[in-house]
């Protein structure tokens, strides 16, 4: 489906290097890997909507060596996305913190299905008092049924 | 010539959208002879636009660059066929696409809907001419795809390089089809509520297009997905991009309707429901376009057009949405509870299902438009990306799996659960040791990969064991079971192919992510490097000219234990025309598995830097989506379902199975 964004594109700049480099990768694979989680993470704020782990703007690989740089430098993974909101905004981060602003964004799903659940329990309530009737036959009822069942044998 | 007069068919296809429309929704009740001439034009309506297309292509192929399109988008040098995809490949051209569909599906009502009742064959027209009539006169009014250059240019700019690939020319006319074949579910639900007979008969009138348009769309969706995974190059497959959930979310509000039709057809329930989603399925197919066409996506791939464009279509979607659910308004009230039925049900199950895919749509949906709509009113820029989407779908997608092989098990009306689950109790366990198996085989990992199999499984397994019941193997001989599973409805085995394919792109989608492995290193001409099983020797690289680009070639051998060695060649490719450079990815297949291979820049010291990942299982996420596709065209086929069925089968419900 991304294809389908470049279709719709025109002002598309295909741009043939690729994301994280050789050379910018650290020597201790722990420390790689945290790196590498962490800018799973990051928004390239050039690009936009793609991540600095798969970006090949200049931002994102300036964005790439400073998270190897903090990480280097002994900051947990924590300390590290706050140094670049502070230094970036809100903006940098693909999942966003929850806060007072992003409230509706992440209760709109739960709560759809909390409360379609249970409108769809009272609603089933509502059937099964509708239909109770129907379980139970009055003695006039079931008179005129046993006469049927009686012709029928 | 043919550009003139192809715009002539585009213009009068319009008007005669717009005179059916008219004379439709004003006569519908009463004259016969307005039926005939909303059918004929139906069908003029396709000839003509096709006819306008048709003239497109052949400037296009032509490289007749006085037509201004071509000259934007066409080049003489390139192949044959990304002539011709460069006529959609481009917004106005993609608008007559858009359009021809449109005008295709009305045609196919009015020819193959022979049984439809006249009022409502009447209404469905002219509700997809009014569509046709809006879209048309957008497309000329702000797209016009027939506007002149004088002089013509000597050459033409070339389609973007990116887009010179096979996938134009499949995705975005599969996709297309897919998204705007809802536009007559939509044209149903609205001439259901302007007649006031919405019914199960209406159900299964409507049902084979709900279908139709689905399998094109999940077809669509899986080949988009796939083009982005192997010319876009990081072994991505899914982005989570504004667009790529515009087109994902009609997919599910359409599965949802798939379902919610069959409880209104066979039980006469879930009235009120269904033309909801009828109506908001295709609300999202056009809520998509203006997100992709008005540019008010900070994508990527946004442009940054003219706003007229974005207000127009904004404008369109406010009267058709908005119209449409003024009408349902008015009727939803008057419309009766139909048939009952106990919550543990196949009624109840399909209502669980519908549940849990329209939360999974507004989870997309809000995620897709809060950081606009948030930036509109306070300023404040957040990003929503893949972490997002990944979490709250899927918190909502593993409940459905789980319920999901119940489904098909429960009785109509009232379902017998512990019945249900002894029946599945071979599926469960075929499920956990299969899981298990894989997890002594791979040594297992602190993560929900092993949630996700189980899941995959489990549909997949719960799948076949729904066939298996059926016909009766272990219950009775294994002949009689076989002449029972022969003879069970095609609808029966698309239920559960359809389901198996779900649990294979699941399988997919856990596999590749949970177990991908990922090289990026640097390599001279002459070495050798390893990739989990796979052997990477690096014999060099040499220039390539090509027709319209020139290339870099890489050249790599890959040897495996008990395979035959392969040789893998990707490119890094500068286009002549544009100077706009792109990688090509070398994918080889390995069984389900693929090794996929992306040729880097020069390092400072003349080595070659290489990406290489092994995306194990991956070609499941697609080939499951074929399934489903499949799936759906099989039960397309079946007699009940077919769209020329006879009056007599239609006026007496199916039994229930």
């Amino acid at each position: 489906m991304r294809a389908l964004l470049i279709l719709l594109t025109t002002l598309w700049l295909a741009l043939p290097a690729f994301a994280v480099n050789p050379d910018e990768m650290l020597s201790d694979p722990a420390l790689e890997a945290r790196a590498r989680t962490i800018s799973e993470g990051l928004r390239c704020l050039v690009c936009q909507n793609e991540s600095i782990d798969d970006s090949d703007a200049d931002l994102a690989h300036e964005i790439r060596v400073l998270v190897r740089q903090r990480l280097t430098a002994g900051d947990t993974d924590d300390q590290v996305r706050q140094y670049l909101v502070a230094r970036y905004g809100e903006f940098v981060l693909l999942k966003p913190v929850f806060a007072w602003h992003t409230l509706i964004l992440w209760v709109a799903a739960p709560g759809i299905l909390v409360i379609g659940g249970v409108v769809l329990l009272v609603a089933s309530r509502r059937r099964r008092a509708l239909a109770a009737p129907a379980g139970e036959l009055s003695p006039e009822e079931q008179r005129v049924l046993d006469e049927l069942r009686g012709d029928q044998a | 010539m043919g550009i003139e007069l192809g715009h002539f068919a585009l213009i009068l296809a319009t008007a005669i959208a717009a005179v059916s429309a008219i004379a439709g929704l004003v006569a519908w009740r009463t004259s016969e002879r307005v039926t005939l001439m909303l059918r004929q034009g139906a069908v003029l309506q396709l000839l003509l636009v096709a006819a306008a297309f048709a003239a497109l292509i052949q400037a296009f192929v032509t490289s007749d660059f006085s037509l201004k399109l071509a000259y934007e988008n066409s080049h003489s040098l390139q192949p044959l066929l990304f002539k011709i995809t460069s006529v959609w490949g481009n917004h106005e051209g993609s608008m007559v696409l858009w359009v021809m569909i449109l005008v295709g599906m009305g045609a196919a009502v009015a020819l193959f809907g022979r049984n439809l009742p006249r009022e409502l064959m009447t209404l469905v027209l002219a509700m997809q001419s009014t569509l046709v009539a809006a879209f048309g006169g957008f497309t000329i009014f702000t797209s016009n795809p027939f506007l002149r250059l004088d002089p013509a240019p000597l050459e033409g700019q070339g389609l973007n390089p990116i887009l010179q690939d096979i996938g134009l020319a499949i995705h975005p006319p599969l996709l297309y089809t897919g998204y705007v074949g809802f536009s007559i579910c939509f044209s149903f639900a609205v001439a259901a509520l302007i007649s006031g007979r919405i019914d199960a008969a209406w159900a299964r009138w409507v049902r084979p297009w709900a279908l139709l348009s689905w399998c094109f769309l999940t077809l669509g969706i899986a080949m988009g997905s796939y083009w982005a995974y192997y010319e876009l190059g990081w072994g991505g497959w899914w982005f989570w991009d504004p667009v790529e959930n515009a087109s994902f979310m009609p997919w599910l509000a359409g599965t949802a309707l798939l379902h919610s039709a069959l409880v209104m057809e066979k039980r006469n329930a879930l009235k009120i429901w269904t033309i909801f989603l009828s109506i908001i399925t295709f609300s999202l197919s056009l809520l998509g376009t203006f997100m992709v066409r008005s540019g008010v996506l900070t994508s990527v791939h946004s442009f940054a057009v003219d706003p007229t464009r974005g207000l127009v279509i904004l404008a369109l979607l406010a009267v058709f949405i908005g119209g449409a659910f003024t009408l349902f308004a008015f009727r939803a009230s008057t419309l009766r509870l139909g048939g009952l039925f106990a919550p543990i049900s196949r009624e109840g199950a399909l209502i669980l299902n519908n549940l849990f895919l329209a939360t999974a749509a507004v989870a997309v949906l809000v995620g897709t438009l809060y950081p606009l709509i948030l930036e509109g009113l306070t300023g404040k820029t957040i990003s929503v990306g893949a972490p997002f989407f990944s979490l709250t779908f899927g918190v909502v997608m593993a409940p459905l799996l789980i319920v999901l092989p119940f489904g098909p098990f429960l009785a109509w009306k009232r379902g017998d659960l512990v019945a249900v689950t002894q029946r599945l109790a071979g599926a469960a366990g075929a499920t956990i040791f299969a899981t298990i198996l894989i997890f002594a085989l791979t040594g297992a990992s602190i993560s929900l990969a092993p949630l996700g199999l189980l899941l995959g499984f489990w549909v997949a397994f719960g799948a076949v064991a729904e066939l298996v019941d059926r016909a009766g193997f272990f219950r009775m001989a294994p002949g009689q079971s076989l002449r029972r599973l022969a003879g069970l409805p095609r609808a029966a085995f698309s239920t559960a192919i359809a389901h198996f394919g779900l649990g294979m792109s699941v399988i997919g989608i856990v596999a590749a992510s949970a177990w991908s492995l990922e090289l990026i290193t640097t390599m001279e001409p002459g070495t050798t490097k390893a990739i989990g099983d796979y052997t990477l020797h690096f014999t060099g690289i040499k220039d390539v000219n090509a027709e319209n680009y020139v290339a870099q070639v890489g050249d790599f051998t890959v040897t495996k234990p008990g395979e035959a060695d392969r040789r893998m060649t990707p490119e890094r490719r500068v286009y002549t025309a544009s100077g706009t450079p792109t990688t090509e990815s070398a994918i080889e297949t390995y069984g389900f598995s693929q090794l996929y291979l992306q040729l880097g820049e020069k390092s400072a010291d003349g080595s070659q830097v290489v990406r290489a990942w092994y995306k194990p299982y991956v070609t499941l996420i697609w080939l499951g989506a074929i399934v489903m596709a499949f799936a759906g065209f099989l039960s397309l086929t079946d007699r009940r379902l077919r769209v020329g069925v006879p009056k007599r089968a239609v006026a007496k419900p199916a039994p229930a199975e």
